[in-house]
């Protein structure tokens, strides 16, 4: 479910545009206005208000909001102004015209969308750039991320509930076949784990556990960090257990040292509206605090107001 | 000496070599010869192609037997498959070069020639009829050095605009060209750079590269891709369609065509009809100094021929 809260009865898109004007005008800039705002109200309010603001003021919204504020605090909100599909679309193109493709960020795209969630992100993604997703995947990741991502990316999975008992069987003895031999980039693994439906997945990697009383994410830990481990690692857990993937995520970007804002303002702006209620439950009963404590410890200012704002304050 | 209608009624039944049965002539001489035993036997003598003497009788030959159900049966092939969404089609070919060993170069075809929207259509249909996706079949049942390639091309959703980056496509071509030169004992099916830029890019784009290729190493990169089929079919089928799909059906006409080849026939006028079968007949008389209608109303017969003919935009011969 989502953690955002909208008002009841909603201010019309006007009204809403004008109170951003207000908050832009004079010096500097009312950024709790900006919040009040933006931080309550749904993807079709939104993008009511962005129309309703240029035919009024004559001037793009975005544009006006990258002019006023900056930092941590203006990357999320851009990130947060757009639908759940064109955010995701805009995400991944970031993540690839990266130095280095940054790899979490099409990976979960890839993984946690159903395949026609995935191909509306795939859709605008071309319309917006020109390009398809994966041609693009495919052009900036190289070596093993290539295979990995490009095979994620690309596949429209059947979405259907059917398991065979007999293939997930055989196929977590090739799993389990190509880890004993540390062969973490085998193309076996790259194919079960991305053309492979979810239920069958889970199967699989159930069979995997029962086999060897060890679950396959534990197996594929390796002594040494290896980037590409990780990113498998990552990959099995967006495709069978979200929810605990993303409480992770955050568990380990609060609560240790060092600070990610991007990879802190993807989770929250990526799932305020899908379900980061059920991962904030899940955060509290690991963390031994709230969410909105934890954030409130690691930031500070507008960007901190702007994400408690999110996650449901 | 074989009379004019024993001829005929040879060249009805495919024993000339043609497609299909002209079901016309066959009942006519059914009705002609009705009360005529001695035709029926004489004839049986001359048509050795389908009847053998053994013992007191011409017997029937099995595998000349099979052929004629094949041979009936072209028209009923073509009628389904024309009455079927291009989608289900798609579909069914597919899984049959998965789970029945049919060629390969079909699932080429599909895949390269199909639009980015098609494709997917067909892949959702794919996931319908067979509860699994057309990616993961393939990639589960191709474990040869083909797999790369053919998993890379099912699984595309291409940028369909015309836009291109012109300086990334001589790149490109001079990366093929690099890759191909220095690719040394391995397969270069298997060659990641030539199956990403392959599978990935638009059309458009490649069409860009296609011609760098040419304008940079002066020669047509299908004849530097000689050494495998394969890949020398993905690049005709995305550069001109046209031109690829006048190739199979010209193998359909040849002599001792084998069963994969005439099918092609059916399924190339079926799946084509509506799409650019006018691109492919000016393809065909510049390859081949024939008209297609020509062809077709040589070396194929009855409701095949009217069939193939109206598919092709033609009135009946």
């Amino acid at each position: 479910m989502a953690t955002l809260s909208i008002p009841n009865p909603v201010p019309s898109a006007i009204e809403d545009a004008e109170k951003l004007r207000k908050a832009f005008q004079g010096w500097g800039t009312d950024e709790k206005a900006m919040i009040a705002v933006l931080a309550h109200r749904d993807a079709a309010q939104r993008k009511q208000i962005k129309i309703a603001y240029e035919e009024q003021y004559k001037e793009k919204l975005l544009k006006r909001i990258e002019s006023e504020i900056s930092g941590h605090f203006e990357r999320a909100v851009y990130r947060w102004i757009f639908d759940p599909v064109e955010r995701q679309a805009i995400m991944a193109n970031i993540a690839i015209k990266n130095k280095v493709v940054d790899f979490p960020v099409i990976i979960e795209i890839a993984c946690i969308n159903s395949s026609n969630e995935l191909l509306a992100v795939k859709q605008v993604y071309q319309s917006l750039y020109k390009h398809s997703l994966e041609e693009d995947v495919a052009s900036h990741a190289t070596g093993d991320f290539r295979k990995l991502l490009f095979a994620l990316v690309g596949t429209y999975r059947y979405d259907g509930e059917e398991i065979n008992t007999e293939l997930a069987k055989t196929e977590a003895k090739i799993l389990n076949d190509a880890i004993t031999k540390g062969e973490y980039n085998s193309d076996e693994i790259i194919r079960i784990l991305s053309t492979r439906s979810k239920a069958q997945l889970q199967a699989t990697f159930n069979c995997y556990k029962d086999a060897h009383n060890l679950s396959i994410t534990k197996a594929l830990s390796t002594k040494t960090p290896n980037d590409f481990v990780i990113a498998l690692r990552a990959a099995i857990r967006c495709r069978t257990t979200p929810t605990k993937y993303f409480e992770k995520v955050l568990r380990n970007i609060l609560q240790k040292s060092g600070m990610d804002e991007d990879a802190l303002t993807r989770v929250i702006v990526m799932h305020a509206e899908k379900d980061l209620k059920e991962i904030k439950e899940l955060f509290q009963t690991r963390a031994n605090m709230t969410l909105e404590q934890a954030v409130a410890k690691k930031t500070s200012g507008d960007y901190e107001n702007f994400l408690l704002a999110l996650i449901g304050n | 000496m074989a009379t004019d209608e024993q001829l005929a009624l040879t060249r009805a039944l495919s024993g000339d070599g043609g497609l299909g049965v002209e079901e016309s002539t066959l009942v006519s001489i059914i009705g002609k010869w009705r009360k005529k035993p001695e035709h029926i036997s004489s004839f049986r003598k001359s048509f050795n192609r389908l009847f053998s003497i053994t013992g007191h009788i011409e017997k029937c030959e099995d595998d000349h037997m099979q052929k004629l159900v094949m041979e009936f049966s072209r028209f009923h092939q073509i009628t389904v498959l024309w009455a079927m969404h291009p989608h289900e089609r798609d579909a069914r070919w597919a899984n049959q070069v998965i789970h029945k060993n049919h060629p390969s170069s079909i699932l080429v075809e599909i895949a390269s020639t199909r639009s980015a929207e098609d494709l997917l259509g067909a892949r959702r249909a794919y996931q319908t009829l067979f509860h699994h996706s057309l990616e993961e079949d393939v990639a589960y049942q191709v474990k040869d050095s083909k797999s790369k390639l053919l998993v890379g091309l099912v699984s595309a959703y291409r940028y369909e605009g015309q836009k291109v980056d012109n300086d990334v496509a001589k790149s490109e071509a001079k990366a093929l060209h690099n890759a191909l030169k220095t690719a040394g004992a391995n397969k270069i099916i298997e060659i990641d750079e030539v199956v990403r830029i392959l599978s990935t890019r638009s059309k458009s784009h490649l069409k860009a590269v296609f011609k760098y290729y040419k304008e940079l190493h002066g020669k047509y990169l299908e004849e530097d891709l000689s050494g495998d089929a394969l890949l020398q079919q993905t690049v005709l089928c995305l550069d001109s369609p046209a031109s690829y799909f006048s190739q199979v059906i010209n193998s359909a006409f040849k002599e001792g065509a084998n069963h994969a080849e005439t099918e092609g026939l059916s399924r190339v006028m079926v799946s084509r009809s509506d799409v650019d079968m006018e691109e492919i007949k000016e393809a065909y008389a510049k390859l081949y100094g024939a008209k297609l209608a020509d062809v077709i109303s040589k070396k194929t017969r009855g409701y095949f021929r009217d069939s193939l003919l109206s598919l092709a935009g033609e009135a009946k011969a």
